[in-house]
């Protein structure tokens, strides 16, 4: 059986009056601007969007469905894939989910290098937009640059979770592991240059008349239409909407840091470029301060039926590797209810919502993911634009594929 | 993280928290359409009345929810009511998420369309009716999402298996 109802955008009449002049064309999927597979049917006057449809789905694999048949620990790995440009942001929205289902507290240092590790992860984010943004409006310098120190940023990735992008480093209850013992100084060293480094990829654009023009008076998105289209993120604060998650509903130990949120008031494609630049030097003061007020402590929660043991003691403690034996065969029960729970990630607002039926596999898990709203405003953004300027308002609002698709 | 107390049911939530501004607003609205109410884990669910979804949704936006975030569904499959809808609102001025559920039977499942509330709702109703076959009257533009145009069954349903029909 097969239910389809509304009329496919392609067959669908063009505007009234205007059948001659206007032209639909087919933007994607395989097109290198639209940063994985997104296609965008357009209807043009000339050079002007008239309207224009996004058509999403070509890289659906039904996580939603496979997280159902797995244990809640084996979900983890999932998430990484969903969003895999920003993967510890997925990681702890997850684990925050289950952990509230659960009644359980991270310990306070995994809640710190929880911090740590999703701001690196959010500055990992907004230089592979600010590279691949620039590289689609032209300037193709900044990528080369921008992708230079998310390097480093990948490297501390694998020191501490033994990948570079699907890290999996989160557990329900704390970390997989402790970080090596040279991490922080690593992480410090990287701090050190990183503000050095913003400066220069302003150099190469804030002053540069071209990108400028490109993006200045483009994509103009209001607050009104940002609340009301689901926008959530930096372009939502760049069009004056003072609202994030760290600072208003803090979640794992962020009421404890001290930053700002950039806002803007001017909602178009510049203004969305700055406001991510000052998130970045955000971003490292936050890290800054956990690496000052590391606490010590385990990165387990102690709650041995939830929380695999050690390796060591797993080899030495009979009643370790029995619950070890069982968390790895049977996974663990979680009390019956749902809960949301919401993160600020490097994009915006990502949302978990987890059903548990009190067994040992999540009932449902669904994944809130600020792409797949922040993608309703495109058309806003672009009608009565230029056809040139969709390329640079893809790029301002920073869309994965991966996390619209799921 | 310090969790209040469970309180389940309309008329314990009712009496526990008459000051919460969605709750004011849903009972002065219409008290009738609130079936069940329930705060658990620090987060209120309020269940309403299917047929009234829209107006409950305007209600609370009125009342200062203001940011529609998420939406799906849940399949409850074999018990009946079949479906679970679950709206997530924010809003930005009390720093607050409340859900609001409507329960759905199985026979002709559909509900009236938030997008006149929320226009955000849109591609959320669209993945909603793709993967579990919910319809949603009045919605612009209800096609499937995720899936191509010509799939058959709704993957996300429980009787529909992981691995697909082969």
């Amino acid at each position: 059986m097969t239910e389809t109802i509304g009329t496919p955008i392609l067959e669908a009449p063009l505007a009234e009056g205007a059948k001659d002049q206007h032209m639909v064309i087919n933007m994607g999927p395989q097109h290198p601007a639209t940063h994985g597979v997104l296609r965008l049917v357009l209807e043009i006057d000339g050079e002007i969007i008239v309207r224009l449809y996004p058509e999403v789905g070509y890289l659906h694999t039904g996580i939603e469905k496979t997280c159902e048949a797995k244990f809640y620990q084996q979900v983890v790995p999932l998430t990484d894939r969903i969003n895999y440009l920003d993967p510890l942001s997925n990681n702890l929205c997850y684990c925050l989910a289950v952990e509230k289902l659960l009644g359980l507290e991270a310990p306070e240092k995994a809640k710190w290098l929880r911090v740590l590790l999703v701001e690196l992860s959010r500055i990992n984010s907004h230089l592979i937009w600010l590279g691949t943004h620039a590289m689609d409006i032209g300037a193709l310098t900044v990528f080369l640059y921008t992708f230079r120190e998310r390097e480093d940023i990948l490297r501390l990735f694998e020191a501490v979770a033994g990948q570079r992008m699907m890290t999996s480093y989160f557990r329900i209850g704390g970390l997989s592991m402790e970080p090596p013992l040279d991490f922080l100084d690593r992480v410090q060293a990287f701090i050190r240059t990183f503000p050095e480094k913003i400066d220069e990829y302003a150099n190469l654009l804030t002053g540069n008349p071209i990108f400028a023009n490109r993006l200045k008076g483009v994509g103009y998105l209001s607050p009104a239409d940002a609340i009301a289209l689901g926008v959530t993120g930096p372009p939502m604060r760049a069009s004056g909407v003072d609202f994030d998650l760290r600072r208003d509903m803090p979640y794992s130990g962020y009421e404890k840091f001290q930053f700002n949120v950039p806002i803007s008031t001017v909602g178009d494609c510049w203004a969305r470029y700055e406001v991510r630049l000052v998130e970045l030097r955000e971003s490292v003061k936050i890290i800054q301060q956990a690496l000052d007020g590391m606490p010590e402590g385990p990165v387990k929660a102690d709650a041995p039926k939830i929380v695999l043991p050690d390796r060591e003691k797993m080899k030495t403690q009979m009643e370790a590797l029995i619950h070890h034996f069982k968390i790895v065969t049977e996974g663990f029960e979680v009390p019956a209810g749902e809960v949301y729970q919401g993160i600020e990630a490097g994009h915006g607002q990502t949302g978990y919502y987890v059903v548990s039926d009190g067994t040992a596999k999540p009932y449902r898990v669904h994944m809130r993911y600020p792409s797949f709203a922040t993608l309703q405003a495109l058309e806003t953004m672009c009608q009565g634009r230029m056809l040139a300027d969709v390329v640079a308002v893809i790029g301002s609002i920073d869309i994965v594929l991966g996390e619209i698709d799921r | 993280m310090t969790q209040s107390p469970t309180i389940a049911g309309k008329a314990a939530v009712l009496e526990a928290m008459p000051g919460h501004p969605a709750i004011k607003a849903v009972l002065a609205w219409n008290s009738g359409a609130l079936t069940d109410a329930k705060f658990d884990r620090n987060e209120l669910t309020l269940t309403i009345a299917s047929e009234q979804i829209r107006a409950a949704a305007a209600a609370v936006q009125a009342a200062g929810y203001n940011f529609f975030e998420d939406m799906t569904a849940v399949d409850w499959f074999p018990s009946a009511p079949r479906f679970q809808l679950s709206y997530h609102i924010l809003s930005h001025a009390f720093k607050e998420h409340i859900r609001l559920r409507v329960l759905v039977d199985e026979a002709n499942p559909s509900v009236a369309s938030i997008t006149r509330v929320w226009p955000s709702a849109n591609y959320y109703e669209r993945e909603v009716f793709d993967l579990f076959g919910i319809r949603f009257e009045g919605h612009p533009n209800l096609r499937r999402i995720m899936m191509p145009d010509d799939w058959v069954g709704h993957p996300l349903r429980k009787d529909y298996p992981v691995e697909g029909y082969r």
